[in-house]
């Protein structure tokens, strides 16, 4: 079962709340997905360290059932009021 | 497991740029590599690429040796620089050609 843009994205907040998903449905058969992530936890961290943030909060799905996810991470702009 | 991680030294040690990949950079056999392909030939650099399907320990091994759980991965001088995603995004910024200038990679002939 692959799974759903919501789930993907869901699982993202949860281990980065304040993260903003942007998720694109890239071949239109709801299993090649791309991620656009905006956190404020990838301040002060590199391509690499933000990442596997990401690949954290997917639970060692990604290169599993998650093997086409195209993931791009950025740190917000202006920092979010909390 | 530890036969594989000294394997994966010495590749990595052999070559100034490695892409461990999917199929081989004429025949990629999934479009990230393939993708990962487009952005060294563009750099113009020199670079081997080793074939996972071909080599089990080495696809599984490469994912530990990492810390990275997807294939296509490239490395600069020993060093793990990312996927295909970080690949992309390094080119677009520069950032790439500016890490195989720092490093001083050979150029492709």
């Amino acid at each position: 079962m692959p799974m759903s843009g919501t789930e993907i994205e869901a699982m993202i907040t949860a281990a980065l709340p304040g993260a903003e998903v942007e998720m694109t449905d890239l071949a239109g058969d709801g299993d090649h997905w791309a991620a656009k992530v905006t956190a404020p936890q990838f301040d002060g961290k590199n391509r690499v360290q933000q990442h596997k943030m990401v690949y954290e909060a997917l639970g060692g799905r990604m290169g599993g059932v998650l093997h086409a996810l195209q993931l791009t991470t950025a740190v917000p702009t202006s920092q979010p009021e909390t | 497991m530890s036969d594989s991680n000294s394997r994966i030294t010495e590749i990595v040690s052999d070559s100034d740029v490695v892409l461990f990949m999917k199929g081989t950079p004429l025949f990629p056999q999934c479009g990230f590599s393939s993708r990962a392909v487009s952005i060294l030939d563009h750099c113009g650099v020199s670079y081997a690429s080793v074939d996972v399907l071909q080599d089990q320990d080495i696809r599984q091994g490469i994912k530990a040796y990492s810390d990275w759980p997807t294939i296509p991965q490239l490395y600069v001088k020993g060093e793990f620089v990312g996927g295909s995603d970080i690949m992309m995004e390094m080119f677009e910024a520069g950032e790439l050609k500016q890490l195989m200038d720092e490093k001083d990679v050979a150029k492709a002939t």
